[in-house]
């Protein structure tokens, strides 16, 4: 066999990256269903099948290689999943599922191609289209595996927009890093997403620029930008809280939404982290780390184009007039 | 770990393979009388040199079959005693079809009579040493050959102050630098010390990746004594010991783009090549023989052979025991960078490195899939290129964004398509394009 070098290859395929993901996402799996019990399961459940169904039924009725294998669509509906308060209705992960596979992936290109994020186009989706079934019922902690009765509760950072006069407790931080605060199914468990994360970090499955930046700028600015005037704001809680370090890991560091180089990544990081501040301080919403991720998306082809590295012994120009 | 470990940055980690054979003896293989030795007019870069013997000729070894009249080229020898048996087109190990002389090994071995060889360099002049270097046909034996008389005169204006001795050998398999390190220590040395006579400022730098902590001890203690010469350890990594990698590691200077490594005051070459310089100037021996590392599951003994030049792959391989199966793919070289070859009917020439012979299961590719931006290929890139974007530039044929993003700066190492979790034709694709535009360029 004749063909061009180089002829070996490394083991690393797009599904053992997939898988790795699947396997960095479990941690906060189990805490969700710790905390939110047997249902936050099933709605896991249902939107990763729903995902890997679209998927196949797109690519079987276009005629396309089925590419359900790759463990990609599973990967996005684990973050849709997590992206959705338990209480959801069940037809909701499904909707959604629909949204992210079909309209955001599959439309313009399949892997690799999609401009945004598909798991949080979904959700953003869903949000605007079942706003009181995505952002007024979120669910409490039931610490009851078999539970079915879900109470409704304010998320932390709910409590922070409505009420000026909450005051943060120690416990409140313990609990925001645990995961024993209301929110979605995903996002509340800080401790397993870094643990996750951790796992992503030692396989250089993901570099540290993105979530970095984004959770430092997060911390910077919610310590200057206090929701009572400047300098009253308490940073480490707004970087435990809401989906930050969900988005920051596992969202924002999206291959194919993300930047390629480095610089790009940084850019892409601290743009995320000052939208997210904005969008909790001045915006109608609590949250906003599902629509800076967005948006940033949308700098990605910019950021590609203007970030790249200097070549190897070619000198700025400056320096060669010089020389 | 005696010495600090130099690096670049980026590069990959190939498995090295080198187990095998690193523990291995030179052999020396002798071609059988009867033996068909085939001798490519062009086994360089330059022009290809002009058969100086004719049909039914008897050849001594060591006598002048090819000769170079050009400036840009290097003779060829016969590197057995026969009789010319024909002038013929053939096929070289890089896929290059030219005129070659084919003799036929009388298995005297009856070689050229020399005059007096020198011993002491220092009574040479420049002049003499460059003539004894190009009349042995010395050549850069890392792979590209150039011929070393030119690359030992660099364009006046460049002031070479380093002299690096290559042997990194970072390639996965190839073991042949380490054993010449290790079994030619002091005629690696003196080479370098002539090529250091040519360079009165310079100091001489021989580069080994720490896998080779044995023949950084044997010749850190070889050249304790000598003020021009130090040993500098390289991390193991690929592609370490490219030629502009390998001078940033050491020195922290870049070759600039287009430029040569003299333009920063650098001269590159390989261990072997400095063995055949030392061989050319100290002993008049024209360079008749490489040191060839065998390997793959294909193969039945792993070694390192000394071949003569001129011999078949297939010679060679049934010389050194012959397989174990039927090879399913042939490399000359090794598996970042080398040659895939069709034929077993070719002959070894001075740029031969290594012969691997894998089986299906080794050499098996796995298929080709859509990118999904992960940015491993620009991570790992020593280049520091886009290789997903010049990718895209070649597929759509975009010429202009190719080269104004840098294409022609790749060199062509494979670390992007080696490290593709989506196995894309990264380096293929670039280099393809790249060929292309120096080609229109000529």
């Amino acid at each position: 066999m004749v063909t061009s070098t180089p002829h070996v290859r490394s083991g690393d395929t797009i599904e053992s990256i997939m898988r790795d993901v699947l396997l960095a996402l479990s941690p906060a799996a189990i805490m969700a269903v710790y905390f939110f019990g047997i249902r936050a399961l099933c709605i896991i459940i249902l939107s990763v099948g729903a995902c890997i169904g679209f998927e196949y039924l797109f690519e079987l009725l276009t005629h396309r290689p089925i590419t359900i294998t790759d463990c990609s669509a599973a990967v996005t509906g684990a973050l849709l999943a997590f992206n959705l308060p338990a209480s959801s209705p069940f037809w909701i992960p499904v909707v959604g599922a629909f949204f992210a596979v079909v309209i955001t992936k599959q439309l313009f290109g399949g892997l690799g191609q999609n401009f945004m994020n598909p798991a949080l186009a979904a959700r953003a989706f869903l949000m605007a289209a079942y706003t009181p079934l995505m952002a007024g019922s979120w669910t409490r902690p039931v610490r009851n595996l078999l539970s079915a009765d879900l109470i409704s509760s304010a998320t932390p950072l709910g409590l922070l927009k409505e009420g000026p006069s909450f005051i943060i407790q120690g416990s409140d931080l313990l609990n925001a890093f645990l995961g024993n605060v209301a929110g979605c199914i995903g996002e509340t468990s800080v401790l397993a997403l870094l643990l996750g994360a951790a796992y992503l970090f030692h396989k250089k499955i993901i570099t540290w620029h993105i979530p970095a930046a984004y959770i430092f700028t997060v911390f910077v600015l919610g310590t200057l930008l206090g929701r009572r005037g400047l300098f009253t704001g308490q940073g480490y809680y707004e970087i435990l809280t809401g989906g930050l370090m969900l988005g920051a890991l596992f969202m924002a560091t999206d291959y194919s939404t993300s930047p390629v180089n480095d610089t790009g990544k940084i850019i892409m990081g601290i743009g995320c982290g000052i939208l997210t501040v904005v969008i909790r301080n001045f915006g109608g919403y609590p949250e906003g780390v599902s629509y800076s991720i967005l948006i940033m998306n949308l700098f990605v082809p910019l950021l590609d184009k203007y970030c790249i590295p200097r070549v190897f012994g070619v000198v700025k120009k400056k320096k060669r007039e010089t020389a | 770990m005696s010495v600090p470990a130099f690096t670049f940055h980026r590069g990959i980690h190939p498995p090295s393979k080198k187990d095998q054979t690193a523990g291995e003896a030179v052999k020396k293989l002798v071609p059988p009388a009867g033996t068909e030795m085939i001798f490519p007019m062009l086994q360089h870069i330059g022009a290809p040199c002009e058969p100086a013997v004719s049909v039914g000729e008897r050849v001594l070894l060591g006598q002048v079959i090819g000769s170079a009249e050009k400036p840009i080229s290097s003779p060829v020898h016969s590197s057995v005693s026969g009789i010319v048996k024909e002038i013929r087109q053939a096929l070289t190990p890089t896929g290059v079809v030219c005129s070659a002389v084919v003799v036929v090994n009388d298995g005297k071995d009856e070689g050229i009579k020399t005059t007096r060889a020198h011993t002491v360099s220092e009574t040479l002049d420049r002049e003499e040493t460059l003539k004894l270097i190009r009349q042995a046909g010395v050549v850069g034996l890392g792979g590209a050959g150039f011929p070393t008389h030119i690359k030992l005169s660099p364009p006046p204006g460049r002031h070479i102050d380093t002299v690096i001795v290559n042997a990194a050998e970072c390639e996965p398999y190839l073991t042949t630098d380490h054993r010449v390190l290790l079994e030619d220590t002091e005629r690696l040395i003196a080479g370098l010390e002539i090529i250091l006579t040519l360079f009165p400022n310079a100091q001489g730098i021989i580069g080994i990746e720490t896998n080779k902590q044995d023949a950084i001890d044997k010749i850190e203690k070889a050249v304790r004594e000598k003020k021009r010469i130090s040993v500098a350890g390289l991390r193991p990594k690929y592609p370490q010991g490219a030629e502009k990698q390998l001078i940033y590691a050491l020195t922290g200077r870049e070759v600039p783009s287009g430029g040569l490594p003299a333009d920063i005051g650098c001269l590159v070459d390989n261990v072997d090549t400095v063995i055949a310089v030392e061989r050319a100037v100290h002993r008049k021996r024209p360079l008749i023989r490489r040191i060839i590392t065998i390997n793959g599951g294909a193969v039945k003994n792993p070694g390192n052979y000394e071949v003569r030049l001129g011999m078949t792959y297939g010679d060679f391989a049934r010389a050194a025991g012959g397989f174990t199966t039927q090879p399913y793919k042939l490399i000359s070289g090794g598996p970042m960078m080398g040659v895939a070859m069709f034929s077993l009917d070719v002959p070894v020439i001075k740029t031969s490195s290594a012969f691997l012979c894998l089986t299906e299961e080794e050499a098996r590719l796995p298929s080709e899939r859509g990118c999904i931006r992960c940015g491993r290929c620009a991570d790992y890139c020593p280049a520091r290129l886009m290789p997903l974007d010049l990718n895209k530039y070649v597929i759509y044929g975009e010429k202009d964004l190719f080269l104004e993003n840098h294409g022609l700066d790749c060199i062509e190492c494979g670390s992007c398509s080696y490290v593709c979790p989506s196995k894309r034709h990264l380096a293929q694709s670039i280099r393809a394009a790249r060929r292309e535009a120096l080609a229109a360029r000529k």
